[in-house]
């Protein structure tokens, strides 16, 4: 065995990618973790999470994510700034082509997220960082006492939104259907908040502005097939998110979306290759299924490692 | 390059910036913005291979509004290149190290 380089490698250092870090790194396996900008995934950029269990007045998306890495690392967890660049999945010996080196290992756990997805409508990539945005954390507080738009109508789009009252004098929430998708809670929330503007059975088709600055969305009532022009100082979109794989050409089986399709032991198509978290097609997308996808498919990557070793 | 990195403000970044010998790198962020918080770490590693050629300044957002405001900045992590006191690349968001390596190899 020694001419492998590792058990286990996992790519993508989110909640689940740290958290198959942390049982793999408990399990004693040789493993390393490979992350090609910076740990935390998506959750970074969330201000407050409050839905997982155990911090019962919630937490800092950031902190939260630095605490599974401190955790994961107080094991020994071998964690590697590197980017993938693709995959050959053919011999049971797996090679993982980084940027600068070839790796292999006898078992992967693909962790690599998602990102969100752009609505792909005329002024979106134009004033994006301009007014265009996708993390309220980040930019929301440019936007004090301005106007501004969200797009979706989904958990993130309704929490985000909600965070965005903080700074904005008005949030627009532009929804395509004539109800939320949002959990319970949230939906009251933003359906009591005066600054929030639900604006139903509507799209946007075009962000439009200056050289350097949003002034209007045209949204256009799917319905009525009527259009009207919004004056906004900036547009969030939360409409959902694509899974990071474009590494992995057509090793794996995906679904429709891209998303990779797994059993209940969270392996693929190939046989010692696993996919957790926000890259698999989950029904529900949160931190609590990420970690645990993350320790189903740990426990599977050993049961595959003692067939192969024994 | 010593231990962090310059703290620039509106009142120096004339100074320290515009009127500098070598490229800058400005880092825009806040204490608010996760993904700011993720990326500083990456901009020290690259200030420890770089910081001869290039120089490493960062400008919180919250305490100098004038700086940000005056480049357009509505997102954070936003990183400017400026050579000779003209803005020569712009990086918003978080990125991976290696695409901070090629913008800061093509400055040079």
């Amino acid at each position: 065995m020694s001419e492998v380089d590792y058990d286990l490698v996992i790519i993508g250092g989110g909640p689940a990618g740290l958290t198959a870090g942390l049982y793999a790194a408990r399990a004693r396996l040789n493993v390393v973790l490979l992350e090609k900008a910076a740990l935390g995934g998506q959750v970074i950029v969330s201000d407050w999470v409050e839905n997982y269990p155990g911090f019962p007045e919630g937490l800092n998306g950031f902190e939260l994510m630095q605490r599974m890495a401190d955790q994961a690392k107080r094991f020994g967890l071998t964690i590697e700034t590197n980017e993938v660049v693709s995959l050959d999945l053919a011999e049971p010996i797996k090679k993982i082509h980084l940027n600068d080196k070839t790796v292999t290992a006898h078992t992967i756990i693909l962790a690599t997220g998602a990102s969100p997805k752009k609505l792909g409508i005329p002024g979106e990539d134009m004033f994006s960082g301009k007014g265009v945005s996708f993390c309220a954390t980040c930019d929301g507080p440019f936007f004090k006492d301005r106007v501004v738009a969200a797009v979706g109508g989904g958990d993130t789009a309704v929490k985000e939104s909600l965070f965005l009252t903080k700074f904005a004098k008005k949030v627009y929430l532009i929804h395509r259907r004539d109800e939320l998708r949002a959990t319970k809670i949230l939906q009251e929330r933003a359906l009591e908040n005066d600054k929030i503007e639900l604006i139903w059975d509507s799209v946007v088709t075009s962000i439009n502005g200056g050289l350097t600055d949003v002034e209007s969305l045209t949204v256009k009532n799917v319905k009525t097939q009527e259009t009207q022009t919004l004056s906004v100082d900036g547009c969030f979109i939360w409409v959902g998110t694509d899974p990071t794989t474009k590494f992995l050409g057509d090793t794996i089986h995906v679904d429709k979306s891209g998303f990779i399709i797994v059993d209940l032991s969270m392996e693929t198509s190939v046989s010692g290759v696993y996919a957790a978290g926000d890259v698999r097609n989950p029904l529900c997308r949160q931190i609590v299924t990420a970690v645990g996808d993350a320790a189903t498919a740990v426990y599977s990557a050993e049961n595959y490692l003692e067939k192969i070793t024994k | 390059m010593a231990d962090g990195i310059l703290e620039i403000n509106d009142s120096s970044f004339d100074g320290e910036v515009l009127q500098s010998e070598k490229p800058v790198l400005v880092d825009f962020w806040a204490p608010w913005c996760g993904p700011c918080k993720a990326i500083g770490p990456i901009i020290e590693d690259l200030s420890g291979t770089f910081g001869d050629k290039i120089k490493f300044v960062k400008c919180n957002v919250d305490d100098n509004p004038v700086t940000p405001n005056k480049y357009g900045i509505k997102s954070i992590p936003t990183l400017i290149f400026f050579d000779k006191g003209d803005l020569v690349n712009q990086i918003i968001g978080l990125v991976a190290k290696t695409q901070l390596e090629d913008a800061i190899n093509n400055l040079l």
